[in-house]
């Protein structure tokens, strides 16, 4: 991982900073169009969830720069609750916070890859990577 | 930064302008479903087009609008929906329920012009 940026994650406006940060740094990657959002999309759901479930917590955002591709990670890390059954959770409409429950599996559609781990009364952290794709 | 609503007849234009928090955007909610009644608004437009992203909060927050409009008697339109914002939220599984959808303003109210005719036709 090269250069990137961290966002402290506890109130509803960290949500846009973060999504926002990570449209930018898409840009920088040499991300385009729909995939700036996409990323920035996917951001918002994991922020989003730091701030109704575990209240604080950080997004890391960074270029990944391998021999023939560039992309790019978001960590999502928060020291909340924890996940009970992260199966249910990566269910479409499962939520036990009033939401859609669209946001982790949502999140899961939109970056090229994803991985979360979990544990009760430790915390959560949710990893996803997208890849410019070459046109 | 707070939306702008205008009014425009019996039609209320909320216009947002730049990127809206969680909480601005249950702000907008609650104004705007206050102001169908004080105003007697029959149609309620939402430009959405300077929304930097529509995830799943501000889906649910853009419907629960529509429901509570139409309960006070005011059908809602959202315009300005983007390719790219499009796409995100297919990908995310969003819907938009009964909320009706237009590509622009005039779409909007020509949309809502048409609603009014078949509710008349109706009563």
């Amino acid at each position: 991982m090269s250069d990137g940026r961290r966002i402290a994650i506890n109130r509803d406006a960290d949500i846009v900073a973060a999504r926002q940060a990570g449209r930018e740094l898409a840009a920088e990657a040499g991300f385009k169009g729909t995939d700036l959002t996409l990323i920035a999309t996917a951001i918002s759901e994991v922020a989003r969830n730091i701030v109704i479930y575990a209240k604080y917590g950080e997004i890391a955002i960074a270029l990944l720069e391998e021999r023939d591709r560039r992309g790019m990670a978001v960590v999502a890390r928060d020291e909340g609750p924890g996940i009970a059954d992260i199966e249910k959770a990566m269910r479409d409409g499962f939520s036990t916070g009033g939401s859609l429950g669209l946001g982790l599996p949502g999140a899961r559609r939109l970056m090229d890859e994803f991985e979360i781990e979990s544990r009760l009364g430790v915390g959560t952290t949710v990893t996803m990577r997208k890849w410019v794709t070459r046109r | 930064m707070s939306v702008p609503i205008l009014k425009q007849g019996d039609v209320l234009i909320a216009s947002i302008q730049v990127a809206q928090t969680d909480a601005e955007l249950l702000a907008l909610r609650d104004r705007l479903t206050g102001q169908v009644g004080d105003v007697r608004a029959r149609g309620v437009i939402i430009d959405v087009s300077a929304l930097d992203v529509m995830d799943s909060f501000a889906t649910r927050t853009l419907r629960a609008i529509a429901y509570s409009s139409r309960l006070r008697g005011a059908h809602t339109v959202v315009v300005g929906i983007s390719p790219e914002v499009a796409f995100a939220m297919v990908q995310l599984g969003l819907e938009l329920g009964a909320v009706s959808t237009a590509l622009d303003l005039d779409d909007a109210i020509a949309q809502l012009e048409q609603h009014r005719k078949n509710e008349r036709r109706r009563e």
